[in-house]
């Protein structure tokens, strides 16, 4: 008899810590569709302007990431001068020494999960960076890159 | 109780009372709009609207697209509901000891840009240029390297 009585708290204490762990996994399940409708309108685009779009690519995205660019504000020459050449790490904003937290994706699930945000960011760093708009290739790419690592 | 412990009681309860606002000239009231604070946070610590007058914020709101020198542009309804914010709680519009000392600086009708132009920043900051050169300072601008609490207003340390 007394068997029954110690399982159900630890059952439901089972599914309480289940619930518990089920919460960040669809979080982040939920960043991940974020993300995937941000790459599937950029893909669209990059489409409408390339009809030999072919997707995105991190090797593409890792060489937007480290190559000195060096088109736009002689501060950031390219993304590393803020982001280091490590993703996973903090940066810090070379103009205003600001602390930017990590781009990659598996440091902070929320990269590239709000397409207003992503649009602005683009904006304004391709033109520091590269003194020019990104390609939609480019920032899928970007973004495929960092969602790996 | 001596004249002394009374007038010691009498300073700590208008502490209490008064809090940092007019008992402290290192505090500023800090940015408490949540847009304000993303927006501007962005890219460099949301800079309390005290230190500048409204018709500076005003400027500076219009002036997005060019924004010393980088283009800081956000959707007109963002910008509108900012520049509310700053210029309600510009140096001009608040009672605040510290945008007090700030705003004695500026000519009248004067639109002043940059915060760390203020003479009250410069004889504040007048240190060598070993200070300035740090690596985590950066720019001038960059309160957070010095002032740990700079975002909640207070500029005590150093």
């Amino acid at each position: 008899m007394s068997v029954p009585s110690v399982r159900l708290p630890t059952l439901s204490l089972a599914a309480g810590l289940g619930l518990a762990v089920l919460a960040p996994v669809s979080a982040q399940a939920d960043a991940a569709a974020d993300r995937q409708a941000i790459l599937d309108a950029l893909a669209e685009e990059a489409r409408a302007a390339d009809p030999a779009f072919s997707g995105f690519s991190a090797a593409g995205g890792e060489t937007v990431f480290r190559t000195e660019w060096a088109g736009g504000d002689e501060r950031t020459p390219s993304c590393t001068a803020c982001h280091t050449q490590d993703p996973t790490a903090m940066g810090r904003n070379a103009k205003t020494g600001r602390p930017i937290e990590p781009v990659a994706v598996s440091v902070n699930p929320d990269r590239f999960t709000d397409p207003d945000e992503v649009a602005k960011q683009f904006r304004r760093d391709c033109e520091a960076v590269m003194g020019r708009a990104c390609t939609a290739q480019e920032k899928g790419d970007y973004i495929t890159f960092m969602a790996e690592q | 109780m001596t004249r002394h412990a009374v007038s010691l009681a009498l300073a700590l309860s208008a502490l209490v009372v008064a809090g940092p606002a007019l008992a402290d000239d290192d505090w500023i009231p800090p940015v408490t709009d949540d847009l304000t604070r993303a927006e501007c946070g962005d890219c460099h610590m949301a800079f309390q609207p005290g230190f500048l007058p409204a018709r500076s914020w005003d400027a500076m709101m219009d002036g997005l697209a060019d924004h010393f020198g980088d283009d800081a542009s956000i959707a007109a309804d963002k910008t509108e509901h900012i520049r509310a914010y700053l210029t309600a709680n510009a140096g001009d519009r608040i009672r605040s000891e510290m945008a007090r000392e700030y705003m004695r600086w500026v000519r009248e009708g004067g639109v002043p840009l940059r915060i760390t132009e203020n003479p009250e920043f410069l004889d504040e900051h007048d240190f060598r240029q070993e200070v300035w050169d740090r690596p985590e300072v950066v720019t001038k601008s960059n309160c957070l390297a010095c002032h740990e609490a700079a975002e909640r207003g207070s500029y005590d340390e150093d």
